[in-house]
């Protein structure tokens, strides 16, 4: 149930919507191939990649730039 | 309560200083500059206790109603034809963000060719902005009409802005007597609006305006057609409470001689003091004719038409607009609901007059029909 003219009255709920639903395309990351340049952590949009390069599927969008910037080809995008 | 002879921009710009408005952020637009004029002076003679916001455009007039009326404070606007054009954008956010405040428009024809006279093109442009749309008939109708736009957008079951339309020239610069309602009565009729979905609060911080996704958009939108159904029982409602406050009646639609009619006019605003003079030599010349006033067009008042030409077999409608490709707008939105013989007449564009002999033509073509739409008095050459 949408609020009336959809007005917003908690601020910072931005976490509540899962913006991982948009992505077509999945990052998927090989971490024997990764050598820990954090590339991926520094160029996400989105910070949706951690300190041990945990990829936050919830709030990934599938742009692909962490496969773009990734200069050990660990990371693949896989269709959803 | 007073009676003055004034013009319907008069009329209007009194019941907004009745109305007691915080914000009015208003452009000059010909023929409703004097709406704007009166209203400054209003303010800088301290009748009114509102912030006049001097703007660049329609646009950021209507950005700044939009802006005031979600900060929680009664706002009043008013423009016409170019004017509202221009304020097409924002005329869907204020009803998307379901910002109630009231705007009154000078209906007047479209460019091109540039035309500053009298049709209702600009507000049936906007019809579909999810904005009720009520057309008034004379200087009273259009004073009692803002007050009621008011309570009727700012009921929590609608929550939708109102738009307010008066013939251009017809009305706002035209005379007629006025009764003005003292201050108490309409304090009584219209208490302060007090919002409970969205104002400015530093203590309860929110936001307005909002993106929403495919998961929102449908329901949001879902919505407004909840609250424009409400509606239509609030006008009603609304205009019964005025009627005994006031002692006007007004209704969703008005009907005229049309319970034994075998022929019904269906039109909207001034355009029906015309109608109703030769229904009335019609009935003298003993032909069954009435009028039917439609003065809510949104939400369109269905049931309330049905009732009205339940016992009619034909129906004329005049409209002063035209959608090009199909008709005249109030034609198709009758055709579409009401299952009668229907036949459209397009008239008084660009502030022609529509004579007693165009109405009576109308009917003679409804009486043996020629085609589904007729422009009425076109030059030939």
């Amino acid at each position: 149930m949408v609020s009336i003219g959809c007005v917003i009255k908690n601020p910072g709920n931005s976490r509540n919507n899962k913006t991982g639903s948009w992505r077509t395309f999945k990052p998927i990351l090989d971490k024997e191939k990764c050598i820990d340049c954090d590339n991926c952590i520094i160029f996400c949009p989105d910070g949706s990649v951690n300190k041990q390069h945990d990829i936050d599927y919830d709030f990934c969008k599938g742009c692909g730039i962490c496969a773009n910037e990734c200069p050990s080809d660990a990371i693949e995008m896989v269709k959803e | 309560m007073v009676k003055e002879v004034m013009t319907s921009n008069k009329a209007v710009a009194e019941a907004v200083r009745l109305a007691k408005p915080q914000v009015i952020p208003v452009y000059p637009i010909t023929p409703q500059t004097t709406i704007s004029e009166y209203l400054a002076q209003y303010v800088a003679d301290e009748k009114i206790a509102a912030k006049y916001v001097k703007v660049e455009s329609e646009h950021s007039a209507i950005s700044a109603a939009v802006g005031a009326s979600g900060a929680g404070v009664r706002v009043f606007t008013a423009t016409s034809s170019q004017g509202l054009m221009l304020m097409h954008e924002i005329l869907f956010a204020a009803a998307g963000m379901r910002t109630p405040f009231v705007l009154a428009d000078a209906n007047r024809a479209i460019s091109a060719p540039l035309n500053i006279w009298n049709d209702q093109q600009d507000s049936i442009a906007q019809r579909d902005a999810g904005w009720l749309q009520i057309y008034v008939e004379n200087a009273q109708e259009a004073l009692d009409t803002t007050l009621m736009a008011y309570k009727i957008s700012e009921n929590p079951d609608v929550l939708l802005p109102s738009m307010v339309c008066l013939d251009g020239f017809i009305l706002t610069h035209t005379v007629e007597p006025v009764e003005i309602p003292d201050q108490e009565s309409v304090d009584k009729f219209l208490p302060p609006y007090v919002p409970e979905h969205a104002y400015l609060d530093p203590k309860e911080p929110m936001s307005i305006g909002n993106f929403a996704d495919p998961d929102y958009y449908t329901e949001a939108r879902y919505a407004m057609q909840v609250a424009m159904d409400n509606s239509i029982e609030v006008i009603q409602k609304t205009c019964d409470e005025f009627a005994e406050i006031f002692g006007r009646q007004y209704g969703l639609v008005e009907p005229y001689k049309t319970e034994d009619a075998d022929i019904i006019f269906v039109a909207m605003g001034s355009l029906c003091s015309t109608i109703r003079v030769i229904v009335d030599q019609l009935r003298d010349q003993g032909e069954k004719v009435g009028l039917l006033k439609i003065r809510a067009y949104r939400p369109f008042p269905v049931e309330a038409i049905k009732e009205a030409v339940k016992n009619c077999e034909k129906i004329a409608v005049i409209d002063k607009n035209y959608s090009f490709g199909i008709g005249g707008a109030l034609y198709s939105d009758m055709k579409v609901k009401i299952d009668k013989e229907i036949y459209g007449f397009i008239a008084g564009l660009g502030g022609r007059d529509i004579t007693p002999e165009y109405i009576l033509e109308a009917y003679e073509k409804t009486k043996v029909p020629e085609k589904d739409v007729t422009w009425i008095g076109l030059k030939e050459e």
